[in-house]
């Protein structure tokens, strides 16, 4: 379908994608040349059939009804700074709620003179994150940078070492719990779906069917009750006065969850591998490891990107629900924030804020997963 | 509140492992925060007034107060408290697996759960109820005064029984406006559509405080026609704990009752009074009974202060609930609070 030169050079290929990812191999539309002739656009693509026409002035209709209320709302009408007695008086949203809370919302219970350290923290973390996304940094030092970086956020969010006040993990809250829940489940999950994906197509039975036992009981429960499993019936089970921290057993019961639904996915991949493949390893006399690594994962772990960050998209959102076992995460800090009365009436805008947030987060992924599909397929364009 | 078969399977759940222990050691939750050094305390995610944490992040609130009260009566530091957020389906297991050694959590004392899931309840430190909120123009003292009324309430929930049966009691007649939604509800009262609305009396409180520009337009009425005596909880088991847990809420209402508060109670430690000697500890006695120092009241009452400084602070005049002391003021004042003799 491709209607690229086949003459070009496969370097060419690299260099195109990067410069124009979206339109690369894709053949221009009939009404293509859309900067030259809007109105020609227009014409070609909403009113060239009866039925579209109708569509596209309902569409402006909505447009037209939906647009305006939502923009006072959030910007003309809205309180930015002030008391919340400004805020009632006003039409439109209350923003000084999140100026005032914005600290609660973030850093939750963290002592307040103290919270320079998870903003630091939180901020490391981001832009690690951002450089372990960069194919250029895809080197062995990156390992180490890691390291250095999870024990500086460890000093900076536990203290208790150079001159910093010690604070225990009872108080975090806010941002870094929703960070380091999500991707800690979503790093410690990833490895263990491999594991359980390889074993549920073992010819060893055991194996077999404990990876499967697995795999279906924790997609046969929700999420809500694994967590509560967690943290409310486990400590009865353990002896007196033996506790396991809370925010570890959150971890520990929203990894297992993700890596039981990414096993599924990666399972596809593994299905859509041809026999042909594990047949040409065999014959080149490579064991079982060799040959998951070297032949089938690379190319299972490619074709399932879109599913495995979808999957890693929804751990992120679920770390919402940790607040029913009383983990202060991001959104549980911004529910607090709306119990103080004075600033009750404006809990919509505390939670478009903390929507936003999510947003950024999850549509940073979805983006980063786009680009990483393309890189990882650019050799082989089906 | 938990349904009975919830409460039941509760029980079942958490009465399973000890009785497979079969040992309730005496004084294992005394000595084991004695040892380690702070007290794990269970509160609410966040119930302004009760227990949440404030703009700066810094627990607050008439359960909070307990929790500093208990710390401050142990170790002399009102700080050395460890909060553990713990939602409504938590909290009792939380407290029964020793991952929390008190539940300040508004929580109210029942039969059941004093029994069958095996908790100890320390003396109430809040009555709450449903009550009645008027529009203060309108010049009531009293909810028997409401004959003939027309009251916004909630359809389908206790609520809506509770006030039936508080006027068919009294011999008088009114005019439900039954609204499905909470936020109708409000507006609805605020609007004049109903003479009362009717709530648990917290409730109203947060919802006068949210929703009116000046809460003095509105006044909840003293009586409350139904029972919520929330209570700090314990697990059973450990009397040393509960004695501590305990005496700690009453000393709080007995340095209210001596007009002791943060700021006097250095000047209190001359008094002549007996009972004030021996509160204070001057009259040594009360500290080794309980298996603590004999500074243990004046710790809290100078750090946390007394019922009435705890109450006025979080939910009364000096909060943003500005709720009235009705039945929740001391004995002496026409109230439930009521410390039996320390000595």
């Amino acid at each position: 379908m491709s209607k690229d030169n086949p003459s070009q050079p496969s370097a060419a290929w690299a260099a195109s994608y990067e410069e124009e990812p979206s339109q690369a191999g894709v053949p221009p539309s009939p009404g293509g040349m859309t900067a030259l002739k809007p109105f020609g656009w227009a014409k070609d693509n909403l009113f060239n059939s009866r039925l579209n026409t109708v569509l596209t002035l309902i569409c402006l209709a909505i447009l037209w009804f939906a647009v305006p209320p939502v923009v006072s709302w959030v910007l003309l009408d809205a309180t930015w700074t002030g008391s919340s007695e400004a805020c009632r008086e006003a039409v439109g949203a209350c923003w000084s709620v999140i100026v005032v809370k914005h600290r609660l919302i973030f850093f939750g219970t963290y002592p307040f003179d103290e919270q320079w350290r998870p903003f630091l923290a939180c901020g490391l973390f981001v832009a690690m994150l951002g450089v372990s996304g960069v194919r250029a940094f895809w080197r062995p030092w990156l390992v180490g940078a890691w390291a250095l970086v999870l024990v500086g956020m460890g000093v900076l969010m536990w203290g208790g070492v150079l001159g910093l006040t010690h604070v225990p993990n009872d108080k975090w809250g806010g941002l870094p719990i929703t960070l380091m829940l999500s991707v800690f489940a979503i790093a410690l999950a990833f490895p263990l779906s491999i594991l359980l994906a390889l074993g549920r197509q073992s010819s060893l039975p055991a194996i077999r069917s404990i990876c499967v036992g697995f795999i279906e009981l924790m997609r046969g429960v929700p999420l809500v009750s694994v967590l509560f499993m967690a943290s409310v019936m486990f400590p009865l089970f353990l002896p007196e006065g033996v506790t396991i921290d809370k925010l570890l057993r959150a971890l520990a019961g929203l990894t297992l969850f993700t890596a039981a639904y990414l096993a599924e996915a990666v399972r596809g991949g593994l299905q859509a591998i041809p026999r042909g493949q594990y047949e040409a390893a065999d014959a080149l006399g490579l064991g079982y490891w060799q040959k998951t690594w070297l032949i089938v994962l690379p190319q299972a772990l490619r074709i399932v990107i879109p599913p495995i960050v979808n999957q890693f998209i929804s751990c992120f959102k679920d770390t919402s629900l940790v607040t029913i076992v009383g983990l202060y995460d991001l959104l549980t800090a911004a529910t607090v924030a709306t119990t103080d009365p004075e600033w009750r009436p404006f809990f919509a805008e505390v939670y478009v804020f903390a929507g936003l947030v999510f947003w950024i987060f999850c549509f940073s992924m979805s983006r980063y997963s786009q680009w990483l599909e393309r890189m990882a397929n650019r050799y082989n364009r089906r | 509140m938990i349904s009975k078969l919830q409460a039941a399977a509760l029980a079942a759940v958490v009465t399973l492992p000890l009785a497979l222990s079969g040992t309730a050691q005496a004084g294992a939750t005394f000595d084991g925060v004695k040892q380690k050094g702070y007290v794990q305390c269970g509160v609410n995610l966040g119930l302004y007034g009760f227990s949440a944490p404030d703009d700066k992040g810094k627990w607050t609130g008439l359960d909070v107060d307990v929790c500093r009260a208990v710390a401050a009566a142990m170790f002399g530091d009102a700080e050395k408290v460890k909060y553990t957020p713990l939602s409504a389906q938590q909290r009792l297991p939380a407290l029964q697996s020793g991952e929390v050694d008190l539940l300040a959590r508004n929580t109210t004392r029942t039969l059941t759960r004093d029994t069958a899931n095996g908790l100890n309840f320390a003396p109430t430190n809040y009555y709450d109820g449903q009550g009645f909120m008027v529009a203060s123009k309108l010049g009531l003292k009293s909810a028997k005064q409401l004959n003939g009324a027309t009251i916004c309430v909630l359809p389908g929930t206790t609520t809506e029984q509770n006030v039936a049966d508080f006027f068919r009691a009294n011999k008088m007649n009114f005019k439900p406006v039954v609204i499905e939604k909470n936020e109708e509800l409000h507006k609805a009262f605020f609007a004049g559509r109903c003479d009362a609305l009717t709530s648990d009396a917290s409730q109203l409180a947060a919802i006068r405080a949210a929703e009116t520009a000046n809460p003095n337009d509105y006044l909840i009425l003293p009586e409350l026609i139904s029972k919520e005596p929330l209570s700090p909880a314990i697990r059973q088991g450990d009397e040393e704990w509960t004695n501590l847990v305990t005496w700690a809420f009453y000393a709080m209402v007995q340095a209210e009752e001596k007009g002791i508060t943060a700021q006097t109670v250095d000047a209190a430690m001359t008094s002549p009074d007996p009972d004030v000697k021996r509160l204070l500890g001057v009259t040594a006695g009360n500290g080794k009974a309980l298996g603590v120092e004999e500074n243990w009241a004046y710790n809290i009452v100078k750090q946390v202060g007394n019922y009435g400084e705890s109450y006025e602070r979080n939910v009364g005049s000096g909060s943003k609930l500005k709720m009235p002391r009705g039945q929740n003021a001391l004995h002496s004042e026409g109230g439930l609070m009521y410390a039996p003799p320390l000595k």
